[in-house]
């Protein structure tokens, strides 16, 4: 209809929604240009609510599968009581590193292993973080 | 006003067709049942949501599209790089357990992921994969991951069988976590309901009670999958990226 205008906005519907769509992300920039901080701050929330929900089990789930398993070699093995003892304090160790782990990877956004970086006890070993981001 | 509650009598697996093959029973159950329909469903979705490909997407196109994106985006934040071509493993594992969840909250419906089997046997295939991977990339050096970098050699004799103990508990700690939340929610709102079946007029507390619950299991259900799929992730990241 109206000619030698760039893209024609009625016959193009992709144009009049592109246009829709700057429209209103200037009204929401208006409002307060918090947009990725806001998506941001919702992720965190998210993830912490996974977090907590995540390490409630990892300890119990150690302890008892590490005393199970360790009643179990002494059933096989006839070694009883030191089987049930020792992998019960092993257990005990394994929980506290996979909850010491989970919470240290909080702040790494990928980090889940080692938070080896500050302490800076082989830096060269974690150079494949460092080229990461 | 004996009303008998039976909170776990939802949990019961039972025999919609039975079959047997000598003396293995491969009965189809109402957990098989409730499976197939997680399965139908989603693959419903992502079929008929992407069939138009529309370039400005309409309400399933959207839906699909936003599952695959959230995944995708899970797994290049927690998994590196490289880790692309897993997609569709964890894919499938993130939209069989949401499935699963929601489904599970339908009234009168089964919930798979509240029997540990079902849990187990998801969590030991992210397991076993996760460790062949591992082997595959990695070969033999794979086996550096039991031994933290910069630790006197003393204090290895300690470390190893941690590590290793750490290692091999996974599978435990990823499928009782989700068997445990679906198990103990979906017990509250049966003995909720029960209590509501038992007090007559004041039935209403417990009543709103378990409609708060329901939304809480909503969440549960939706945290749970993500939970799962996101430690997938970072169980393939250590298997990818060794230190």
């Amino acid at each position: 209809m109206s000619e030698g205008g760039p893209p024609d906005p009625v016959a193009d519907p992709l144009a009049r929604l592109g246009e829709r769509l700057d429209r209103a992300r200037a009204k929401r920039g208006g409002e307060g240009a918090a947009g990725p901080d806001d998506a941001a701050g919702q992720g965190d929330g998210q993830q912490g609510a996974g977090l907590g929900l995540r390490i409630g089990v990892e300890f119990v789930v150690a302890v008892v599968v590490a005393t199970g398993l360790g009643w179990a070699l002494d059933r096989w093995l006839g070694t009883r009581p030191w089987g049930t003892i020792v992998l019960f304090f092993l257990g005990v160790a394994a929980g506290m590193l996979s909850v010491y782990r989970a919470i240290a990877g909080i702040k790494m956004a990928v980090g889940y292993r080692r938070l080896d970086g500050p302490a800076g006890r082989k830096p060269a070993k974690d150079a494949w973080d460092e080229d990461e981001e | 006003m004996a009303i008998e509650i039976h909170p776990l009598e939802q949990f019961t697996v039972e025999r919609l067709i039975p079959l047997h093959i000598g003396k293995l029973d491969i009965s189809y159950t109402n957990s098989a049942l409730l499976m197939t329909l997680a399965v139908g469903l989603i693959t419903a979705l992502t079929v008929f949501g992407t069939r138009k490909a529309a370039l400005v997407p309409g309400r399933w196109q959207s839906v699909a599209e936003m599952s695959y994106e959230f995944v995708a985006d899970m797994i290049d934040t927690n998994a590196g790089h490289g880790a692309r071509e897993f997609l569709p493993f964890v894919f499938t594992l993130f939209m069989f357990i949401l499935f699963s969840n929601l489904l599970g909250l339908v009234p009168y419906s089964f919930t798979v992921t509240s029997h540990i089997i079902v849990t187990f046997a998801l969590a030991a295939v992210v397991f076993v994969g996760v460790t062949i991977i591992g082997f595959v990339r990695h070969g033999a050096h794979f086996l550096r991951l039991f031994v933290p970098a910069g630790v006197p050699a003393v204090l290895l004799v300690l470390l190893v069988p941690i590590e290793l103990l750490s290692y091999f508990i996974r599978p435990f700690t990823l499928s009782i976590r989700l068997f445990a939340n679906m198990l103990a929610g979906h017990t509250m709102l049966a003995i909720f309901g029960g209590f509501a079946a038992s007090v007559g007029f004041f039935a209403i507390i417990p009543l709103g009670v378990d409609v708060l619950l329901v939304g809480l299991e909503l969440l549960v259900a939706a945290l749970q999958a993500y939970v799962f799929a996101i430690l997938t992730c970072l169980y393939l990241r250590d298997a990818l990226h060794l230190h």
